[in-house]
């Protein structure tokens, strides 16, 4: 134990250096107001989050939750019947069927973006080939539509892989058990399959929601700035209005909201098996 | 062991991609901050290879984004290409050096004209880069009316055609024109008027965007889009014949991008080497016929009189003397910008 302690301690310095002294200075500037360079300027003040409760700005914010949760709920929607397929594929394709969804990933999340936007664009590719067929033109670049489109690409991978884990973990003479007690397809999924995936579908969640409620580069290039999320409204205090106060307010809502959400998730990562071996 | 194998693999990597690369040869290596596409970078090999000084080549996109990242501070930049607002606010916030034109004997080529102007009065922290204006650039293809005013920006015919520049300075520019004013106003009725003009615009809009603007004009995504002429030329260059830009006869932004040094930067010198090298003739014709921007240097304007004499006939690259002098160049804010920013983000959201 103690040796493991040693090893950790690169870590600790690095997460201190990088995750602790920055997440103060936020907090720090959230809680001020003045000229950011002259830390004698800075007083207390909560002018920054009282902007945040601006109606606007609280539009904003719900506005993001509801597109990272439809576009989360999408992602399970595809990815759970995904992950399950490639659970049961054979194991000699199943690695390929793996690295086919793994390696959009290996390119950088930016230029997938590009590439959607002149796939989505109004005369771009996919409405030249509507065109030809003689089809109406797809209008949903820039759009709602275009950035659900790109967070679900995006992070759909986030949310097969860890289902497929839980899933090809599963003992299949469970499964087998279920089937034997005549249990039928629908049945064993219902109450073997489903229950014991849990973790994966939490952690699936989980890896989805946060960078999609967060995202700042798919609702600006997708989206065409007309209806900013939260993350474009964070980028913007800090790159190009240099208000970090306000900026700060903000990452710190964004921080406690996700922190609330991930707590709901916890509770019901923990409760659910509990729940089930009851009822079985 | 192939665990080992690829633990070695990545370590390998790590360490490669930390170590910087100047390890290898004696030289200072300078840090060039630029705009995003606004240098041939062939030029910098070439500089690197007649000095032996290394060049770390980065770029922004904004004006605010320079600002941002110089005053979060922690790297050090030596050379950077701030417009004309910024470097009056750079100057007053004492974030730049004096430059020693001793070092910099090519400065003689910028033509008088571009010297002592407004943001820099005494000409002591900035020299000329590029030259341009803001306007309209639009598909002819798609666009029937004269584009000669901003109104056409407001035209509901072109309604989901149009693109407007995320940018606080362009964006409500453009509207305080329209209504008359100064693209400098700092009237809160002024602005609160601009505001009401942007909104009422939005609608209309396709989307806000910053460089993409070119590509998706180009492409004909979109018929009308305010942008720098800059674009408009690089269009022109790559052969797009359906593709035009038009000023305002209200008058527009007139710009100066210039090359200056930070404060924070620790090789002035060779920074200044840096500067001199982009004011050579040879090398500062190469770059405007590379990137298509309208050079303050008097042997570029010179060269391309005999070269390319039909660009002269063009608004993007030798705007017509009459709008140039309904224009203006912007000027810093100061506190006022927090009310610019404030209703970007407020038009943005609504």
């Amino acid at each position: 134990m103690q040796r493991r302690g040693r090893i950790a301690y690169p870590y600790t310095v690095w997460m201190v250096i990088f995750i602790v002294v920055p997440l103060f200075l936020i907090l720090f500037y959230s809680f001020t107001e003045g000229d950011i360079h002259n830390i004698k300027d800075l007083r207390f003040s909560l002018n920054g989050y009282k902007k945040v409760l601006e109606p606007i700005y609280l539009k904003v914010i719900g506005d993001s939750f509801l597109l990272a949760g439809i576009s989360t709920l999408i992602c399970l929607i595809i990815g759970y019947p995904v992950a399950m397929i490639i659970a049961n594929t054979d194991a000699k394709y199943r690695n390929l069927l793996l690295t086919l969804f793994i390696v959009p990933i290996w390119m950088n999340f930016l230029l997938r973006t590009y590439a959607w936007m002149s796939l989505l664009s109004p005369n771009g590719f996919l409405n030249r080939v509507l065109m030809w067929l003689g089809l109406p033109k797809l209008e949903i670049m820039p759009g709602k539509g275009a950035v659900l489109l790109g967070m679900v690409y995006n992070f759909l991978p986030f949310m097969i892989l860890p289902i497929y884990t839980v899933l090809s973990k599963i003992d299949k003479s469970v499964i087998e058990a279920a089937h034997d007690l005549g249990g039928n397809n629908v049945v064993t999924f219902m109450r073997i399959i489903l229950p014991l995936s849990v973790p994966g579908i939490v952690s699936g969640i989980t890896m989805v929601f946060l960078p999609a409620v967060s995202t700042f580069v798919i609702s600006g290039l997708l989206g065409g700035g007309k209806a900013p999320l939260i993350g474009d409204l964070i980028e913007q205090q800090f790159l190009s209005s240099r208000n970090w106060h306000f900026g700060s307010a903000l990452s710190i809502i964004l921080m406690i909201m996700i922190l609330i959400s991930m707590a709901i998730m916890s509770r019901i990562d923990k409760s659910e098996p509990e729940e089930e071996r009851r009822k079985i | 062991m192939k665990k080992y194998v690829l633990l070695f693999a990545v370590l390998t990597l790590i360490v490669v991609s930390i170590v910087p690369l100047d390890g290898c040869g004696s030289g200072v290596t300078i840090n060039v901050f630029n705009w995003g596409e606004y240098m041939d970078e062939s030029l910098i090999d070439e500089f690197e290879k007649q000095t032996g000084i290394r060049v770390n080549y980065k770029t922004y996109a904004t004006n605010e984004e320079l600002l941002a990242k110089l005053e979060a501070g922690g790297s050090s930049y030596d050379v950077i290409f701030p417009s004309d607002y910024a470097i009056s606010e750079m100057i007053k916030r004492d974030m730049l050096l004096e430059l020693d034109f001793n070092n910099i004997p090519n400065y003689k080529y910028i033509d008088e004209r571009f010297k002592n102007k407004g943001y820099d009065p005494e000409n002591k922290y900035s020299v000329p880069y590029f030259w341009g204006t803001i306007g309209i650039l639009y598909n002819t293809d798609m666009v029937d009316d004269p584009v000669d005013s901003w109104d056409i920006l407001w035209n509901p015919k072109y309604k989901g055609q149009i693109l407007m520049k995320k940018d606080v300075r362009d964006a409500l520019g453009a509207a305080l024109k329209k209504l008359g004013y100064s693209m400098n106003s700092t009237n809160d009725k002024e602005l609160e008027e601009a505001k009401a003009l942007l909104l009422e615009q939005k609608p209309l809009v396709n989307g806000y965007y910053g460089d993409e603007i070119r590509d998706l004009i180009a492409n004909g995504d979109a018929a009308l889009g305010l942008t720098y002429s800059g674009d408009a030329m690089d269009l022109y260059w790559e052969g797009f014949e359906n593709i035009a830009y038009g000023i305002p006869k209200e008058g527009t932004n007139l710009w100066y991008d210039c090359m200056a040094i930070p404060s924070s930067s620790k090789h002035k010198k060779e920074a200044e080497m840096f500067i001199n090298f982009m004011l050579d003739p040879d090398v500062a014709f190469r770059n405007s016929e590379a990137m298509g921007y309208s050079s303050p240097n008097k042997e570029v304007i010179r060269r391309m009189q005999e070269e390319y004499p039909e660009v002269f006939d063009l608004p993007a690259y030798w705007p017509d003397e009459e709008i140039l002098k309904k224009s203006e160049v912007y000027v810093d804010l100061g506190d006022y910008k927090a009310k610019y920013n404030e209703i970007l983000t407020q038009v943005l959201v609504n």
